[in-house]
């Protein structure tokens, strides 16, 4: 039953996650995320750039009012969060940041106040041109609720993460695709053989490579693609030409 | 014990620091013979080390570098992908998922349960965060090693022979390997995780934390 319960709510996650692929504005981000935060059963999420085309982005569930409040009174320059997230790279839990500042302190009873929870979880993401931002998750929950939680989420809330960064970018650019010469000629092969129904063993088998290796080559041509899964990676090097479908490599 | 220390962070362990550069140059340098850099003060330090990296390090009870590794994420520049794509299959591997471990390092006769430490350590990082395998390159003594603490990397590809040969492979980042290496080792994962607690986390205020 456990399971079963898993396996519908996995499926409902890769569907919000295709319709983050259709969205085409700043706007339609920001309604999507409402869609992500009801999928993650969480209080809210957040994504923001700091220093994309130099202005600020964000596509966020917290209240107009809340984000209003935190820009007038840049709370960006002592948001711990913020902060910590600028040194480092790892997936941070708000509860290990350093609150103890007189500010800090007065930006979360304010924030409390806004209706945000108590809990947090940010990933810090740099991207390929130097660029930064933050995808972040908040709830209202006791410490040992939220462990539990991070610990089943860590790994989707950290793809998720670098999806919607990879989203924002294309609609901030206006770029439609990244370019496809980022992949090089075993990640072609792999995504070809996928194409055309081998199973994971066999590609491995054909391949003389193990399966983690196949499983490092999948996500790092997913990642190249900004592919939310396989079958979307699969269809994406297809639909640029990266691969053709009788599985034979293109002569390039 | 260990500690999980940002290169920014050295500074507040200078004992450590010193020691960790000191055995790398001795272990990279002398014993294995690799083409590193070795500065002025003997320490072993390469580009990696000067991009913030986070390094997880073995503390013994003097306070000095027992084992250590070098961790970064494969999104940005990493020594594997910079370096070493034809023992990869010519892939630059990025992936959010997979993060670098490099300079895997023991201290002259460091004991046993370090590296099977430093292992258990990473993986409960890995786990913690979300990942889902590391990729290190490491010379030809380290594969036995790895078997013997309870989890080989998968190779992906080798350059040079016998006990010159270096590699580059995969760790499945998983609860079953932590549990083996912890089963052998007799290094409980409790302890793995109160280490991990200490470096991640501030404590905790009494008021509600919100940003």
């Amino acid at each position: 039953m456990a399971r079963e319960q898993a396996k519908v709510h996995r499926e409902k996650l890769e569907l919000t996650l295709e319709r983050l692929g259709t969205t085409t504005s700043i706007d339609d981000l920001q309604v999507w995320a409402h869609e992500l935060r009801d999928q993650l059963a969480v209080s809210h999420v957040i994504y923001h750039t700091a220093n994309l085309r130099g202005e600020q982005v964000g596509a966020f569930t917290y209240g107009i009012d809340w984000v209003r409040h935190y820009i007038a009174k840049n709370y960006r320059a002592i948001d711990p969060v913020v902060l910590g997230a600028l040194k480092r790279f790892h997936p941070m839990d708000w509860k290990s940041l350093d609150w103890s500042g007189a500010q800090a302190r007065a930006m979360m009873r304010e924030a409390t106040a806004a209706g945000l929870g108590n809990q947090g979880w940010s990933v810090p993401i740099w991207g390929p041109s130097g660029e930064f931002a933050m995808f972040s998750v908040n709830h209202h929950a006791t410490d040992a609720e939220w462990e539990a939680y991070t610990r089943d989420h860590a790994k989707d809330i950290l793809l998720i993460a670098h999806l919607v960064h990879q989203r924002a970018r294309r609609i901030i650019s206006g770029e439609g695709e990244p370019p496809s010469a980022e992949l090089s000629p075993r990640e072609r092969e792999v995504l070809a053989r996928l194409s055309f129904g081998e199973s994971r063993a066999r590609v491995a088998d054909g391949l003389h490579i193990s399966e983690n290796t196949l499983r490092a080559y999948i996500d790092s041509a997913r990642h190249k693609l900004g592919a939310m899964n396989v079958t979307h990676a699969v269809a994406l090097a297809t639909a640029r030409g990266i691969i053709v479908p009788n599985g034979a490599l293109p002569k390039y | 014990m260990i500690r999980f220390v940002y290169a920014e962070d050295l500074r507040a362990f200078p004992v450590l620091a010193e020691s960790m550069f000191r055995d790398r140059a001795e272990q990279f340098g002398a014993r294995l013979g690799w083409d590193v850099d070795i500065n002025e003060y003997g320490w072993e330090r390469d580009e990696y080390d000067a991009l913030n990296p986070l390094y997880i390090i073995w503390q013994d009870a003097r306070g000095r570098h027992g084992g250590s590794m070098r961790v970064m994420p494969t999104l940005g520049r990493t020594m594997i992908n910079e370096h070493f794509t034809h023992l990869t299959g010519g892939v630059a591997i990025q992936s959010p998922l997979i993060w670098e471990c490099t300079r895997f390092c023991l201290a002259p006769g460091a004991p046993g349960r370090v590296a099977a430490g430093l292992l258990m350590a990473g993986l409960e990082m890995g786990l913690r965060f979300g990942l889902d395998q590391a990729l290190g390159v490491f010379d030809a003594r380290m594969p036995r090693i790895y078997g013997r603490l309870g989890h080989s990397p998968d190779v992906i590809g080798s350059e040079g022979a016998g006990r010159d040969a270096v590699s580059v492979g995969l760790w499945r980042i998983t609860e079953e390997a932590l549990a083996e290496i912890g089963r052998r080792s007799g290094i409980r994962p409790d302890e793995v995780a109160a280490w991990f607690d200490a470096s991640f986390s501030a404590p905790a205020l009494p008021e509600a934390r919100v940003a």
